[in-house]
């Protein structure tokens, strides 16, 4: 093996690395935050301040007793996890975090930062993570449970569509930027306008922005959208029957799709790793020329996880029939005539 | 050779996935073995160096369409299917019938053994072509679907737009009553 497959391979294996640390930060960060937000401490009492928190979690989840119901699906009740968390970790692979580097003059040629780069990558990504209702649905079917069966429905309902915005929202970039490739999507969002406004794509495409976010939340089915797992309506939905690890792996493709989310909607609106703030500051060429533009996209990916969990304890759950409406006679149009605009003006100006 | 081995696996998925798809009693098990053999095909659309056609084929079909057929067995709560009697009232039982579709089958084997007997005439495979990477790209795909194959295209969405209208004037009348 040369040395440039071995940085790759190291390479895919820190992306790894970084997904199973998200879910447990999140984990952590989304109990502290909530906890603020409600005037109270959250989790304090394993380590300090509590950080150590998520490993007492996964200790006792991994302890606990597997249970089965007698009259589940044997196969599909094992695979429903599985199938879970795999499209989570699936959908991340063509997701770039950093910029070409050759590791301070390690490589003679450039390396991106990211486990893998195809020319049609955001298909990829939009692919894998609508795999990802399989894992839901399976889990509210083979358990034999009707609250479980409810959330599984729900679930395939909701997922379908919302997939319609996420997609139309995701297109308007596509044909601004004229390319499937994410890593080549972020590189034409480099540079300024008039020397101090960021050329990121949310500027151009506010109203694509909204939509995505809004349907990415629905997409992971995260509050005020998480009518699959509705605790005041059906105990804990299609997850109901779990327990111990094949439960653990439902929140944990949780909080690895919404690492993805905020992933794709850093790459695709908010630049990537090109500049830190919306505006420019003298902090951006010493990020392009330090190689630093990982932290600053990583920056931004907690920014976005941020707003994510501040909504859950903000906005209260919708009633199931305004969720359908909305999606499909609000969001979905809205969609449909932004990216005929954005259509209309990417032809006119090549024109 | 790993090529090879690939494609093999892909196609030994593929075959073995769609025929449990018609041997499971189960009509859920079945949805998920046909999304199986979608996935083998997809990568066999890859081998071909088509990754468009490969991730569309996920998006549409795995993605999209096998949700609403799962949506739909769910719902049913379609239970497991016994063996049917033999019903010989029943119009399909028809000796006719039975040997008409025993003549469609024949005419499958032997196109299925033209086709293969053709393949030796093929100059190159498919991956080797210099134009390869230009065939399967998503410019190339939409300059062709818009130029040669426009009737189609647009007449392919005329169908569907048809079906939608249809189904929505059955599911109007169902309610109504």
């Amino acid at each position: 093996m040369d040395l440039r497959t071995i940085v790759q391979l190291i390479v895919i294996g820190i992306t790894f690395f970084m997904l199973i640390n998200a879910s447990a930060l999140l984990v952590l960060a989304e109990r502290k935050i909530m906890g603020f937000m409600q005037q109270r401490y959250g989790p304090y009492l394993v380590g300090p301040h509590g950080v150590l928190q998520p490993l007492a979690d996964i200790v006792k989840l991994l302890f606990k007793e597997e249970l089965r119901p007698k009259g589940a699906d044997k196969w599909l009740f094992t695979l429903a996890p599985i199938l879970s968390v795999t499209a989570a970790f699936a959908a991340f692979a063509t997701v770039p975090w950093g910029a070409e580097t050759t590791l301070f003059g390690l490589l003679d040629k450039p390396i991106g930062l990211g486990a893998a780069d195809v020319n049609v990558g955001l298909l990829v990504i939009f692919a894998i993570t609508s795999m990802g209702v399989y894992g839901i649905v399976l889990a509210g079917w083979s358990s034999n449970s009707k609250y479980s069966l409810f959330g599984g429905l729900r679930a395939s309902a909701q997922m379908i569509s919302y997939e319609l915005s996420y997609a139309t929202s995701l297109a308007a970039v596509i044909m601004l930027a004229g390319t499937l490739s994410v890593r080549e999507i972020v590189d034409s969002q480099a540079g300024t306008w008039f020397g101090f406004i960021q050329q990121w794509w949310i500027f151009v495409q506010p109203v694509g922005f909204v939509i995505y976010a809004i349907a990415g939340v629905a997409e992971t089915n995260r509050a005020p959208f998480d009518f699959p797992e509705a605790e005041q309506e059906l105990v804990a939905g299609y997850n109901t029957e779990y327990s111990s690890v094949r439960f653990a792996l439902f929140p944990q493709a949780e909080y690895i799709n919404m690492a993805t989310m905020s992933a794709v909607a850093t790459n695709l609106y908010l630049g990537g790793w090109h500049g830190l703030l919306p505006f420019y500051t003298p902090l951006d060429p010493l990020i392009e020329e330090y190689g630093l533009g990982w932290m600053a996209f990583l920056a931004k990916i907690s920014g976005f996880l941020f707003f994510y969990i501040w909504m859950r304890w903000t906005v209260p759950r919708y009633r199931y029939d305004q969720l359908m409406s909305f999606g499909w006679k609000f969001l979905f149009p809205l969609s449909v005539v932004n990216l005929i605009v954005t259509a209309a003006i990417v032809l006119y100006l090549n024109a | 050779m790993p090529e090879n081995v690939i494609f093999y696996a892909f196609a030994a998925l593929a075959i073995g996935a769609s025929a449990l798809v018609i041997g499971q009693r189960n009509p859920m098990y079945s949805v998920l073995l046909l999304i199986a053999s979608f996935g083998a095909l997809s990568g066999l659309y890859i081998q071909l160096d088509a990754p468009f056609v490969a991730v569309a084929q996920i998006i549409i079909y795995a993605g999209a369409i096998m949700v609403l057929f799962l949506f739909v067995v769910m719902l049913l709560n379609a239970p497991r299917e016994d063996a049917a009697e033999y019903d010989r009232s029943h119009p399909l039982a028809h000796p006719g019938i039975g040997r008409f579709g025993a003549l469609l089958a024949t005419l499958l084997i032997v196109q299925l053994v033209w086709a293969l007997a053709k393949v030796g005439e093929l100059k190159a495979p498919v991956g080797s072509r210099s134009d390869a990477a230009t065939v399967g790209s998503v410019v190339e795909m939409g300059r062709v679907l818009f130029t040669r194959h426009t009737f189609a295209f647009e007449a392919t969405s005329v169908l569907i737009l048809v079906a939608m209208v249809g189904a929505v004037v059955l599911a109007r009348r169902e309610s109504e009553q």
